[in-house]
C-alpha cells in the first residue's frame, strides 16, 4: 500500500521533531557543569542542537533521498521537469531561517545578560589603560581614574554594584598562571574558590595574550598586556577542575595548564587561613617560587623533548624588582 | 539522427601552444588560471603534508613527533598556505580560466594586470617556504597576533608578512580584473541576469577583496614597523594597542572566508543544475544572497574577538550581525536542495563532491550559527570546536567545491575526460577521512581541549587517534586523484566540446578552448541553465535535446 505524500510527510515531520527534541537533551558533549552560568549556556546549546539536529536531518534527508530517488535511469538522456523557482517557497525558507535567528539572538542575549555580560563595569572599552611591561624594564604607573572599568564578564543583573564575595588577582605570563588574594596577600599557582559565593577575577597579562578558560564553568576571557579584564562567576559544585590558557602565547602553550579548586566555604576558610600562616612564617609562596616551580614542572614535562634547560630558562626571566613581590603589588604597578 | 563518417579522434584539437607557455609570463587567462591551478595545487600538497605531521604528533598527548619548538612553526605555515596558498589562488584560478569564457569574451578585461597578479604567488609561496628551509618559521599562527608576533622571531616574522602582503595583493590585482571584465567584457545580449553564477559569486568576492584585503595591508605594514623599526602601534610595552590589530586583521580575514567560499557557492549554482537537468532553483535569490554575504561578510569581523577586547554591547551588535548572514547561505543550502528535488541526477565524481559539499557545509553552517552566540562562543572560542567548525567550511565546504569544480570543468581545460571510477574512489576516501577526521574536534573543543596546543589532557588520546586516522585516510585520498589527473591528461578518452551537454558558453567552443577562446562571437540562444525548457519554436524540443542533435551534425 502506498501511502499519500501528505501523510508521509506528516510521519516524518513527526518523526524529525521527536528525534530532534531528544538528542538535543541527550547529546552529552558538554563537560560538568559546576558554575552558576554553565547551565545557563547548555540550555542555550541543547536548544541550538535541537534546531541544529532538525534542519540536519531534514536538509541532509532531502539529499539522501534524492541521490537514491532521483537518479537518472541508465539510457534516459532527457532533462527533469523545468522548475525554476517558486515565490511562495522562496519566501516560506526565507522566512524559517529568519525566525530562527532572532529567536537564538534575543535567547543568546538574555543569557549573556544573565551571566553578567552587559555590567556596565565590564562591558566598557577604556581602551589601553596602561603600558605594559616588559621583563627588564621599568614599570608604568596606572593613569588616574582609569582603573574601575575593565573587558569581560562582570556581575549579574542582580549583582550589579554588589562588590564581589571573592577577588582574585590574576596574572597570566608565559607560561603560567599566579592567583593572588588581595586582601590577605596569598599568592598561589592554583585558583581555589568556594562555592556558592560570588567571584570576581582581575586579569592582567605580563608579555603576550593569554586566555583564562575553565571549561566547567563555561567562561573564557583573554588576558591582554596594558588592559584589565575580569570575569565574574559563581562556582557552584565542589571539586577540581582545569584551567587552561586557550590563546597562542608560544612554544608552551599546551602546557600552561593549572586547576581551579572549588571548596565548600569552610574548607575554603580553612584553606585561606594556612596559606595566610603560612605567610607569616615565611613559608608562604612568593611570586618567584611559584615561577620557579613551574619552570621546574616545564623542566620535566620538556626532559623528554630534548629541550635544553637553558632553553627554557630563557623563555622568560622575572620582571626585575618583582621576584619578592607578591601578585598584588604586582597588579598595583601594571 | 544524421550519420557522418567523423574520422575518429585521438587527440584534442590542440591550440596553437607550446608547453613553455605554461612557464612564462602569459597573458592568456586560460593559460594563467591553469598556472594557478597547479601552484595552488603544490601549496595545498604542502600544506596538507604539514597537516598531516601535526596529526601525527596530536596522536599522543606528548609533544613526541614534531616537538614543540616546531609544532607552532607548522601550525602557522598550514594556516597561511592552506588559505593564502590554496583556497584563494585557486578561487581565482576558476575565475581567470571561465569568467572570460563563460561571458564570451576573448580574454579578461587587463590581460598584462592578470599575468602580473599571478606571478606574485609563486614568490610569496616561496618566501614562507625559505623561512621553513632557514629553520626561522613564524610561529605566532596565521593570525600573527601582536605582542607573541612581535617577539617570537623577527626573520621568520618578517617573511611571513613579506609573503601575505605578495598574496594579498595579488588577490586585489585580480579583484580589480574580474569587476571590469563582468562588466565591460559581456557579449551584447548577455544581461547580468543572463551570467552564470559562478560570475555573480565572483562580482561579490571581488568587490569584497577591494574592500578588505587593503586593511589587511595597513596592518601587516604597521605590524612590520613595530617589529623592525621600534613603533608601538600594536606594541603595548610602548603604549600600542594589540586589540587594534585584531580588528584590522579580522576586518580582512573574516570576509576572506567569504573570499574563500563565495567563488566554490558559484561553482556549485552551476554544477548542480548541469548534473541534475533541471534549472537552478531560485536564481535571482541566489544571484542576491551573494551580493548580501559580501555586505554582511564586512560586518561582523569583531566576532572573532568575543573573548578579546570586545565591549559587551558591542558583542551584541556583532552576534545579530553574524547571525543574519545564516539567511543568505540558507536560500542558496535550499535553494540547491531544490535543484537536485525532482531531478534525473548524474551521480558522476563533479556531482558526488557538489552534493558532498552541500552536506558538509550545512554542518559548518549549523556550528556556525552556534558560534555566533556570545555566551555559546565564550565557551568554544579558540578550541577545537571552532578547529571543527572552520574545517567543516573551508575543507567540506571549499576544498569539496573545489574537486567537484575540478572533475567537472577538466574535460573542457584539457580536452579528456577523467576516470570515473577512480574519482569515486577518491570522493569516497574523502568523504570518511573528512568527517572522521573533523567531526569529533566538536565534541574535544566543548569537553574542554584548546586550539593550537602540542600537547593536551590524556584524557582527549582516544578522540585525537580517531582525528589522526582521519586525517591520514584524508592524505591518502589525495593519491586516486593525483594519479587520474596526471593519466587523464594524456590518456583519458577524448571529451568534445560539451561532454555534460551543458548550456552554459563555455561548452560552446572546442575543449580546450582556441587562444581567443571562440572561433566567432557566440551567441546566447538559451538562458545558462534551461534544462528541460520547451521552445514553442523549436517544436516543443527541450534545450538539451536540441543540443544533443546539433552535435550528432557535427
Amino acid at each position: 500500500m502506498k501511502l499519500p505524500t501528505s501523510i508521509t510527510t506528516l510521519i516524518a515531520g513527526i518523526l524529525v521533531t521527536l528525534i530532534s527534541l531528544w538528542y538535543g537533551q541527550h547529546h552529552g558533549w558538554m563537560p560538568e557543569a559546576a558554575s552558576r552560568e554553565a547551565p545557563l549556556v547548555d540550555d542555550l546549546f541543547n536548544m541550538m542542537m535541537t534546531i541544529a539536529t532538525a534542519l540536519f536531518l531534514l536538509i541532509q534527508g532531502a539529499l539522501v533521498i534524492a541521490i537514491f530517488r532521483f537518479r537518472q535511469k541508465p539510457g534516459d538522456n532527457t532533462d527533469g521537469p523545468p522548475l525554476e523557482g517558486d515565490i511562495g517557497l522562496e519566501i516560506v525558507w526565507t522566512a524559517i531561517p529568519v525566525v530562527i535567528v532572532m529567536v537564538l539572538s534575543i535567547y543568546s542575549f538574555e543569557v549573556y545578560n544573565e551571566m553578567g555580560g552587559l555590567d556596565p563595569a565590564a562591558s566598557r572599552d577604556p581602551g589601553p589603560q596602561k603600558t605594559a611591561v616588559v621583563p627588564g624594564t621599568a614599570m608604568a604607573a596606572t593613569l588616574p581614574g582609569q582603573d574601575k572599568i575593565a573587558l569581560g564578564v562582570g556581575a549579574s543583573p542582580k549583582q550589579q554594584g554588589n562588590n564581589a564575595m571573592v577577588n582574585v588577582d590574576v596574572l597570566g605570563l608565559q607560561y603560567a598562571w599566579i592567583f593572588t588574594y588581595p586582601d590577605s596577600g596569598v599568592v598561589s599557582g592554583e585558583l581555589h574558590v568556594p562555592a556558592g559565593q560570588d567571584v570576581k577575577l582581575n586579569i592582567v597579562a605580563q608579555d603576550v595574550i593569554h586566555a583564562v578558560w575553565i571549561p566547567q564553568f563555561r567562561l573564557k576571557q583573554d588576558a591582554i598586556p596594558g588592559r584589565d579584564t575580569q570575569l565574574r562567576f559563581k562556582p557552584e559544585v565542589t571539586g577540581t577542575y582545569p584551567l587552561i590558557c586557550a590563546e597562542l602565547c608560544g612554544a608552551y602553550h599546551g602546557a600552561m595548564r593549572t586547576q581551579v579548586i572549588v571548596h565548600t566555604p569552610d574548607e575554603y576558610d580553612e584553606w585561606l587561613q594556612s596559606q595566610i600562616a603560612a605567610k607569616e612564617h615565611g613559608d608562604g609562596l612568593t611570586v618567584a617560587q611559584i615561577m620557579a616551580n613551574n619552570d621546574n614542572r616545564l623542566a620535566r614535562q620538556t626532559e623528554d623533548w630534548n629541550i635544553s634547560p637553558e632553553a627554557i630558562a630563557a623563555l622568560h626571566e622575572m620582571p626585575q624588582g618583582m621576584p619578592q613581590g607578591t601578585l598584588h603589588e604586582m597588579h598595583q604597578h601594571l | 539522427m544524421t550519420s557522418t563518417s567523423v574520422e575518429p579522434k585521438t587527440s584534442p584539437p590542440e591550440p596553437e601552444r607550446h608547453w613553455k607557455d605554461f612557464f612564462g609570463f602569459s597573458t592568456d587567462h586560460k593559460v594563467i588560471g591553469i598556472q594557478y591551478f597547479v601552484t595552488s595545487f603544490f601549496f595545498y600538497l604542502l600544506a596538507g603534508l604539514m597537516a598531516t605531521g601535526m596529526r601525527i604528533e596530536l596522536a599522543t598527548p606528548d609533544p613526541d613527533f614534531l616537538g614543540a619548538e616546531n609544532y607552532n612553526g607548522v601550525l602557522t605555515l598550514h594556516g597561511t598556505m592552506m588559505i593564502f596558498l590554496w583556497i584563494v589562488p585557486t578561487g581565482a584560478a576558476f575565475a581567470n580560466y571561465l569568467i572570460p569564457l563563460m561571458i564570451g569574451a576573448k580574454d579578461m578585461a587587463f590581460p598584462v594586470l592578470n599575468g602580473l597578479a599571478f606571478w606574485l604567488v609563486p614568490p610569496g609561496g616561496v618566501l614562507l617556504l625559505t623561512s621553513l628551509v632557514i629553520d626561522q618559521p613564524p610561529v605566532a599562527g596565521w593570525t600573527s597576533y601582536p605582542p607573541l608576533s612581535l617577539i617570537s622571531g623577527e626573520v621568520g616574522e618578517m617573511m611571513w608578512i613579506l609573503s601575505v602582503l605578495l598574496l594579498g595583493t595579488s588577490s586585489i590585482l585580480g579583484g580589480i580584473n574580474f569587476v571590469t571584465t563582468i562588466f565591460k567584457m559581456r557579449i551584447k545580449e548577455m544581461s547580468l541576469y543572463d551570467m552564470p553564477l559562478f560570475c555573480w559569486s565572483m562580482l561579490a568576492t571581488s568587490l569584497l577583496i577591494l574592500v578588505s584585503t587593503p586593511v589587511l595591508a595597513g596592518a601587516l605594514i604597521l605590524l612590520s614597523f613595530d617589529l623592525i623599526a621600534g613603533t608601538a602601534f600594536f606594541n603595548p610595552t610602548g603604549g600600542g594597542d594589540p586589540i587594534v590589530y585584531q580588528h584590522m586583521f579580522w576586518f580582512y580575514s573574516h570576509p576572506a572566508v567569504y573570499i574563500m567560499i563565495l567563488p566554490v557557492f558559484g561553482l556549485i549554482s552551476d554544477i548542480l543544475p548541469v548534473h541534475s537537468r533541471k534549472p537552478i532553483f531560485g536564481y535571482k535569490a541566489i544571484a542576491y544572497s551573494s551580493i548580501a554575504i559580501a555586505f554582511l561578510g564586512n560586518i561582523v569581523w569583531a566576532h572573532h574577538m568575543f573573548t578579546s577586547g570586545t565591549p559587551g554591547w558591542l558583542r551584541v551588535f556583532f552576534m545579530a550581525a553574524t547571525m543574519i548572514i545564516a539567511v543568505p547561505t540558507g536560500i542558496k543550502v535550499f535553494s540547491w536542495v531544490a535543484t537536485v528535488w525532482g531531478g534525473k541526477l548524474r551521480l558522476n565524481s563533479a556531482m558526488l563532491f557538489a552534493i558532498g559539499f552541500v552536506s558538509m557545509f550545512l554542518i559548518g553552517g549549523l556550528s556556525g550559527v552556534m558560534v555566533a552566540s556570545v555566551p555559546f562562543d565564550i565557551h568554544v572560542h579558540d578550541t577545537y570546536f571552532i578547529v571543527a567548525h572552520f574545517h567543516y567550511v573551508l575543507f567540506g565546504g571549499s576544498v569539496f567545491g573545489i574537486f567537484a569544480g575540478i572533475y567537472h570543468w577538466f574535460p573542457k581545460m584539457v580536452g579528456r575526460m577523467m576516470n570515473e571510477t577512480w574519482g569515486k574512489v577518491h570522493f569516497v576516501l574523502t568523504f570518511i577521512g573528512f568527517n572522521l577526521a573533523f567531526f569529533p574536534m566538536h565534541i574535544l573543543g566543548l569537553q574542554g581541549m584548546p586550539r593550537r596546543v602540542v600537547q593536551y589532557d590524556p584524557a582527549f588520546t582516544t578522540l585525537n587517534q580517531v582525528c589522526t586516522v582521519g586525517s591520514l585516510i584524508l592524505a591518502v585520498s589525495t593519491l586516486p586523484f593525483l594519479v587520474n589527473a596526471a593519466w587523464s591528461w594524456f590518456k583519458g578518452p577524448i571529451a568534445g566540446a560539451n561532454p555534460w551537454n551543458a548550456l552554459t558558453l563555455e561548452w560552446q567552443t572546442s575543449s580546450p578552448p582556441i587562444i581567443e577562446n571562440f572561433e566567432e562571437e557566440p551567441v546566447l540562444w538559451s538562458g545558462p541553465y534551461d534544462y528541460g525548457v520547451d521552445r514553442e519554436q523549436d517544436d516543443d524540443k527541450s534545450v538539451s535535446e536540441l543540443l544533443a542533435e546539433v552535435k550528432a551534425q557535427m
